[in-house]
């Protein structure tokens, strides 16, 4: 195996803004080709760290290497290898979608005679190439993040970073994102880092980091921090719920609850329990419901407190406030 | 490594001219202005003043201060739309480029430059109603005039507007200073006879040292009495010694490099 260098990776990465800690000592290695995801309430220090990475802060403390550059002493060099995805939009809503594409090439120098290619092959991912020549500030939400997509895609970066890409979106529209993000890593050899504070969207991810008050709480895949936590709840309602206990016992080994006509049961895998399900309860399904932990729960089990509490903290008002 | 830089600058400028292309009403408003100070200010107040012009038009007389002033205001102007960009985010997409903030302060200058000096040459089209002649040779040397100007104080916008989150704070900068640096420059009077205290004012003023050339420009082209010449186109003295055309146009670009320097010290602080 030739031993590229690791995507990213930090040893002890600390950010202070004054007297608060907003980044205390994280150590992450993200693997080339690895889509990586950073999870955690509002202020715990995700958009910190990625500023960091992308040389956008420097660090109070520890090192961080990007692509093998250093985030400190090589800047140019960790830009011209990152591609960025704000939060926030960072388009020119008077150009069109093919002149802020342009542009974004100069500024990265992509070699002249490549650039018409790499515009259509980046507007091929998201799907706006019927919309190459129509004015930005003509756009949806949801295709003004898959052109800032295309264009951190565009001088063909070795990690892509996505700060919170769904941010502000409808969830149909979010999940439309994620179909693009998975044809982007189809398409491109890449590394994903991105940020998040659904625990469904880190599904997307190989693994995920929950990052809490400037830590990191636990690095795993996303199934074993689900299995960490418990199973998947299934809520079935059946025309016999007696009998259908009984079988639930005797051919799955679950035992069900019953509460208001629904028999409520834990399961490990809840989608691949389902298919099992149908084909083996002898008595006939009215409807069925699975529901998944949320990061509530992961973000619970590690933490002791839920998401919201978490946010509700004087310090991480102060660190909003501060990061502004 | 120079070759991105040149290429950064060259994308940033040419980003300023489609904006500009695509903006009618800016292109427009310009306009106005100078209509304004010359036909409507400057034929009202021909008839106060015609004693002291000794025959020649106060139109021409004001010609190149209108056309300095909008040249001026153009490229204060252009160089706000750093604040919009901040607002809207597309600063941030220049920020993090692997570009030095040198390329993109020079790009913006050169833009908001290209774009003044064309406003500039919108005015100069209204020359004739104002009694300048259109030589080829006044007409080239107002517009390097205008160029040199329009430099100068696109870089001074941007060294004002790397520093202001608000377009309503970057108003609030360019009533401020920008208007009385206008009103202090001589674009709307004569120089000579001036109070002592305003005469030391305009000579401190750079924006003085670039409307002055334009003026010898013009009184170069048209048939004034000595009387006239004497009365209206007496230039910057420095304690009775008139300050050549030359000179005057190095002040500028001195001020113009100062401008651009602590420009780019500023870009380097934003994060």
């Amino acid at each position: 195996m030739t031993q590229a260098p690791l995507a990213v990776q930090t040893r002890s990465l600390a950010k202070n803004y004054g007297d608060i800690a907003a980044v205390r000592g994280i150590d992450i290695d993200v693997a080339p080709g690895e889509t990586f995801g950073f999870l955690g309430p509002n202020g715990a220090g995700k958009s910190t760290t990625i500023k960091m990475l992308c040389t956008l802060a420097t660090p109070s403390g520890g090192s961080a290497s990007v692509a093998g550059y250093d985030v400190m002493t090589q800047r140019d060099d960790v830009r011209r290898n990152i591609g960025l995805v704000f939060q926030e939009s960072t388009l020119d809503g008077y150009l069109s979608a093919e002149q802020n594409l342009r542009f974004h090439a100069e500024l990265y120098g992509v070699p002249r005679g490549a650039v018409e290619q790499r515009m259509s092959e980046v507007l091929v991912i998201v799907g706006l190439t019927d919309r190459r020549t129509s004015l930005v500030r003509t756009f949806s939400g949801g295709m003004k993040r898959r052109l800032e997509i295309a264009r951190g895609l565009l001088h063909a970066p070795r990690v892509l970073f996505l700060d919170e890409p769904t941010i502000g979106l409808d969830p149909q529209t979010r999940s439309s994102i994620w179909s693009y993000v998975d044809e982007l890593k189809r398409r491109e050899d890449i590394t994903i880092f991105l940020t998040t504070h659904y625990m469904d969207e880190a599904e997307y991810c190989d693994r995920i980091a929950i990052i809490d008050d400037g830590r990191i709480i636990v690095v795993d895949t996303p199934e074993a921090l689900k299995a960490a936590v418990g199973k998947d709840q299934v809520r079935l309602r059946t025309v016999d719920d007696t009998a259908a206990a009984r079988e639930l016992a005797a051919r799955f080994d679950v035992q069900a609850q019953l509460r208001d006509g629904v028999l409520t049961f834990a399961v490990a895998r809840g989608e691949e329990f389902l298919p099992r399900l149908f084909a083996g309860l002898g008595v006939a399904i009215e409807s069925v419901n699975v529901s998944r932990p949320s990061l509530d729960d992961v973000f619970m089990s590690h933490t002791g407190t839920s998401i919201r509490d978490a946010e509700a903290t004087p310090t991480d008002w102060m660190r909003m406030v501060a990061r502004r | 490594m120079m070759q991105a830089d040149l290429r950064a600058v060259s994308v940033v400028w040419r980003r300023e001219l489609i904006r500009f292309s695509r903006d009618r009403a800016r292109i427009f408003v310009s306009m106005l202005q100078p209509v304004l100070f010359l036909f409507v200010l400057g034929s009202g107040l021909s008839a106060l003043v015609s004693d002291g012009t000794d025959g020649v038009d106060l139109r021409t007389f004001m010609f190149p201060g209108a056309l300095g002033m909008t040249v001026l205001f153009a490229a204060v102007f252009s160089a706000g739309s750093i604040v919009w960009d901040r607002e809207f985010g597309f600063l941030r997409e220049m920020l993090v480029a692997p570009v030095s903030r040198t390329a993109i302060v020079l790009g913006k200058c050169f833009g908001g430059a290209t774009v003044a000096t064309l406003q500039g040459l919108l005015v100069l089209c209204l020359a004739g109603l104002a009694g300048v002649p259109y030589s080829p040779v006044l007409m080239l040397t107002l517009v390097a005039q205008c160029a040199l100007l329009a430099f100068a104080f696109t870089a001074f916008g941007v060294m004002v507007a790397a520093r202001i989150e608000q377009f309503q704070s970057f108003m609030a900068v360019v009533q401020a200073v920008v208007f009385p640096m206008f009103f202090l420059s001589g674009a709307l009077y004569p120089l000579k006879g001036l109070p002592g205290w305003l005469q030391m004012v305009t000579q401190l003023n750079p924006l003085t040292y670039a409307i002055d050339p334009m003026r010898r420009a013009v009184f170069g082209h048209i048939e004034a009495s000595p009387a006239a010449r004497e009365a209206l186109n007496s230039g910057v003295q420095w304690f009775g010694w008139r300050v050549p055309t030359l000179l005057e146009l190095a002040i500028v670009a001195v001020f113009a490099a100062v401008m651009t320097a602590m420009a780019v010290a500023n870009f380097r602080k934003i994060e």
